[in-house]
């Protein structure tokens, strides 16, 4: 891993980092890092950090032996890293069983190199442990994640904002509409492939009547 | 409301639909209700968003570290002072680097008065919503001396840009301290008149008893935060939990209330105002010498990774998750909006109640929609 | 004054003339009364108010006539044009006529009808018809439903004031407005003291019939229901606002009639209070003498002459009333003004001071706690004036 050792103190309440091996029966594992020497947009192509044990690593994998949840953490913030389909189960046992009731947030970030090109991250929360736990599923472009309005209720109109942005699909989701933007806008705005100064002109011509000035 | 009339008209309609227009004076900014009722009574709200977007994460994407630190203050602008801390803290957490003592302590009293600010504006307002439309005047006959405060120190009022990654960038002027102290004591009073203007008045209390309610478990559900998840009963916030800037060195209170009606979330408010001035207080007397930079680099090229880093700001939670390539430029910022996630609870919240409440309903969660839209 | 005039006509003649003068003198007195809202709104908020037009912002009213008279008149395509066009006159006309007959001094020329007070409370009755026809004839359905609720409330809280009046009529013993300051006059005492309690009532249900604060739910809640005069523009509105004005005044006056002792000073009937009869005389020179001081801080030269002027006509109008004749004559005016201004005052203390009301707690309110304290009052008054005999 070809990052400095952070000379960081684990502040009270997070898990501490421990570098132990990880003992995660995973898929492939995350691949070569990119230097920080290179110049910009070379995206972080995998996890960063050290692998990330403790008694709720334990917990997952004892109650999930066939999904493949990878655990890490990095400047003493630990996250997940599980597969789209298990998003819903995880989360509801994440939430009941170990007490992460509030769902901070909810996004996405596009990572249009990797082979799943968006990543949704679940910022958790648990109010017993004062403990923070984020939970990151990669999603492919064409693929749906499963919406967890069923565990948290809030995460309604985020899930719709991410929708907006990014063009990701919500199963099961009440209503899957933009939020943001206007209900006939064509694209997805934080995608890397669209451009800062695109404007949809099919938009601004039907609806403002003149050409985009971008 | 149905009348029987000879042929149906509008008045036969059992289930009305209702627009409340991006314009209009209640709402606190470009926010656009639909209230379907039934006669009097909210049936359901939809809320249509979006007028104020500006696509600031996009904007983020395109801009250096540094650079992007000014677009912050324009989410929350009401709060800038706080969207800054917690935007500098986050790029200082990514950056493994501190800020110095003597700028967490300055960086607290600014936040807190920046608290105190915006509650004030959310006072007046409410109560102008509701109709007493005098502690309007009052309240920012107050907000007057903290933006004085402000702009002497960073030259701005609103959208102060008062903190840099690494710490401060100004030292603090002459006669700072004792303009603060002169502040602390002459606020706690005015808040006194707000309560015998607004706390004892039956109206008031009518208006805002019972109205709203938002128990704990659904507030928790509906991820809500901030003094609207406070009011309805859970004591939780993010200066004790985990604590930032100086406030671990600090002494106060956090005030809850039993129901989660407005009339909690208001009293929670000005509680908070009061353990705001204590806060300051402290803080003012304890400011430690020293430098107000730490050690950041002047080319910031964070490692790659990313981070979530959260403190509370007036409206609730305010995080901010920054995705670092190891390039000048972030990767992804994403702001979680306290704003955007408590508007959800609206719906919840007016359910069964009257028109008149929707207002005063609106009012209490506090939104301010550049950050609901950013 | 005695002028020559053919009996078909005399007893016409001087009630005409004080009708025109009143309808001339009327609507800039109620601009004025705006503006006095305006500089007491200011003051209750920390700030100064209308201080451009004119001293002090004393031409802030002829400013604001003048915008709406020259604005566009606005009629909307869908209105019932006639009664669109009628409405506001309604609301007004009733409202002149019934300040027309309000006694404000023994000295004026009113018409002193038997049944002076039910008459006039009959015409603030017909005025709530100009409310319900703006609303009607805009053919929108939001001033209709604002139309229906602010008639709602006011015809709910008619009744409330009609029973505080009916205890203040026990006492006084006549509807006739002016035999009624003369039977306090006779008895030595205002009737509030006999009739506290009909007094508060009567307070609030005025509050709530001049759609004041805090109950002016009908009006302020513009985005949702809008009120009444949505629709209108301009001069049509200005009548609106004419006869809202008017009402106020109308109930001010009522209570002051009935209540307040009419144009008596207090305590008229002890002689050994008989220097208050100079009040009127130190009061008009002690408001020159602050016009004066105001003159001497303003800024401009214009304006400083503006309230010199103003400071010195108040002063001279003071020593006027030193001269013998005058006094009688003109402090029945006086006190009378005194004690609506008073009336007045409290109104806009009232309306920047108190949130407001939420519509169900309005009617409920009027309904559940005013009228049977109202009627509670008028049987306790029976009883009491049954065993007093």
């Amino acid at each position: 891993m070809p990052e400095e050792k952070p000379p960081v103190v684990p502040k009270p309440g997070e898990a501490p980092a421990a570098p132990a091996a990880a003992t995660s029966a995973a898929k492939a594992a995350p691949e070569a890092k990119a230097h920080p020497e290179k110049p910009a947009a070379v995206a972080p192509s995998g996890p960063v950090g050290e692998p990330w044990t403790g008694e709720i690593v334990e917990a997952l994998h004892k109650t999930f032996p066939e999904i493949a949840i990878q655990a890490f953490t990095y400047l003493t913030q630990n996250y997940l890293i599980i597969p789209r389909e298990s998003v819903v189960p995880v989360a509801m046992f994440l939430k009941t069983e170990l007490h992460f009731n509030l769902l901070a947030d909810l996004t996405a970030a596009d990572y249009p190199k990797r082979e799943k090109r968006f990543e949704v991250v679940y910022q958790l929360y648990s109010f017993s442990r004062n403990e923070r736990l984020r939970v990151k599923a990669p999603v492919g472009e064409q693929e749906s994640i499963e919406s967890v309005i069923p565990v948290w209720s809030g995460a309604d109109w985020m899930e719709r904002e991410v929708y907006d942005m990014f063009g990701i699909r919500f199963e099961h989701h009440p209503n899957m509409k933009r939020i943001l933007l206007p209900d006939e806008w064509e694209g997805y705005p934080l995608r890397k492939d669209y451009g800062i100064l695109q404007q949809d002109e099919r938009w601004v011509r039907e609806n403002l009547h003149i050409e985009s000035g971008q | 409301m149905a009348t029987s009339t000879p042929q149906a008209t509008f008045l036969d309609a059992n289930e009305i639909v209702i627009n409340m227009g991006p314009q209009h004076p209640s709402t606190h900014g470009v926010l656009r209700v639909i209230l379907k009722l039934d006669g009097e009574k909210v049936m359901g709200t939809e809320c249509i968003i979006g007028y104020l977007h500006r696509g600031v994460e996009k904007i983020a994407e395109n801009r250096t570290y540094v650079q992007f630190a000014p677009y912050v203050d324009r989410m929350d602008y009401v709060a800038a002072v706080s969207n800054g801390l917690g935007y500098c803290e986050a790029i200082e957490k990514l950056l493994n680097a501190e800020a110095p003592p003597r700028a967490r302590y300055v960086r607290t009293i600014l936040t807190e008065l920046n608290r105190i600010s915006s509650h004030l504006l959310w006072l007046g307002t409410h109560a102008l919503d509701l109709g007493a439309i005098t502690p309007l005047f009052y309240t920012f006959r107050e907000r007057e001396e903290i933006l004085k405060i402000f702009e002497n120190y960073c030259g701005a009022r609103l959208t102060t840009h008062a903190f840099r990654i690494g710490g401060l960038q100004y030292e603090t002027y002459d006669g700072f301290e004792e303009q603060v102290k002169a502040f602390c004591d002459y606020f706690p009073p005015k808040v006194d008149e707000y309560e015998t203007l607004l706390t004892g008045n039956r109206i008031w209390l009518e208006r805002t008893k019972g109205v709203g309610i938002l128990k704990a478990d659904e507030a928790i559900d509906m991820c809500v935060t901030g003094p609207v998840l406070r009011a309805s009963g859970v004591k939780w916030d993010l200066r004790k939990a985990k604590p930032y800037a100086a406030y671990a060195e600090l002494d106060f209170d956090i005030p809850t209330g039993p129901n989660g009606d407005t009339f909690d979330r208001y009293f929670v408010r000005m509680e908070e105002m009061r353990q705001s001035i204590r806060i300051v207080r402290q803080a003012v007397a304890k400011i430690p010498e020293g430098p107000i930079m730490g050690k950041v680099p002047k080319i910031m090229k964070p490692p790659v990774g990313e981070i979530y880093h959260s403190i509370e700001a007036p409206k609730g939670e305010l995080g901010y998750y920054v995705v670092s390539d190891g390039s000048t430029q972030p990767y992804r910022v994403r702001v979680r909006p306290p704003c955007f996630i408590n508007l959800q609870a609206l719906d919840r919240m007016c359910r069964g109640h009257l028109v008149a409440d929707v207002v005063a309903i609106i009012g209490t969660i506090d939104i301010v929609l550049g950050e609901v839209d950013r | 004054m005695q002028i020559p005039l053919p009996p078909a006509i005399a007893p016409y003649f001087w009630p005409v003339v004080y009708g025109v003068i009143l309808l001339a003198v009327f609507p800039l007195a109620a601009g004025y009364i705006v503006l006095l809202e305006r500089k007491v709104m200011a003051d209750i908020q920390a700030r100064l108010g209308p201080m451009r037009v004119g001293p002090h912002g004393l031409l802030q009213p002829i400013a604001d006539a003048v915008k709406l008279l020259l604005k566009e008149d606005i009629i909307p395509e869908l209105t019932d044009k006639w009664v669109f066009w009628i409405s506001p006159i309604i609301s007004v006309v009733t409202a002149l006529v019934a300040l027309f007959l309000i006694p404000m001094s023994d000295k004026l020329p009113v018409p002193d009808l038997n049944i002076g007070l039910l008459f006039i409370l009959s015409l603030t009755s017909v005025g709530i018809l100009g409310i319900i026809l703006g609303g009607w004839s805009s053919n929108s359905h939001y001033p209709l439903l604002g139309a229906l609720r602010s008639t709602a409330q006011l015809v709910s809280y008619e009744v409330a004031l009609g029973f505080a009046i009916v205890g203040g009529l026990m006492v006084a013993g006549t509807l006739s407005m002016q035999e009624m300051v003369r039977n306090q006059l006779a008895q030595g005492v205002w009737f509030v003291f006999y009739q506290p309690v009909a007094f508060l009532i009567y307070f609030i249900a005025a509050l709530a019939e001049t759609n004041r604060a805090p109950f002016d739910m009908p009006e302020a809640e513009s985005e949702i229901v809008a009120g009444y005069h949505t629709e209108y523009s301009g001069f049509r509105f200005a009548l609106y606002f004419l006869a809202e004005y008017s009402n106020i005044v109308i109930v001010c006056s009522i209570a002051t009639t009935l209540f307040l002792g009419g144009w008596l000073r207090p305590f008229p009937n002890v002689r050994a209070l008989d220097f208050l009869n100079y009040f009127p005389v130190i009061a008009l020179a002690g408001l020159g003498a602050f016009c004066l001081l105001g003159a001497a801080r303003e800024a401009r030269t214009i304006e400083k002459l503006g309230m010199a002027g103003l400071g010195g006509a108040l002063i001279l109008m003071g020593l006027a009333c030193l001269l013998p004749g005058v006094l009688p004559a003109v402090e029945g005016l006086f006190w009378f003004i005194a004690k609506v201004c008073l009336g007045l005052y409290t109104f806009i203390w009232i309306r920047f001071t108190l949130p407001r009301y939420r519509y169900d707690q309005l009617m409920r309110i009027g309904w559940l706690w005013l009228i049977p304290l109202a009627i509670a009052n008028v049987i306790v008054t029976g009883v009491v004036m049954m065993l007093w005999q």
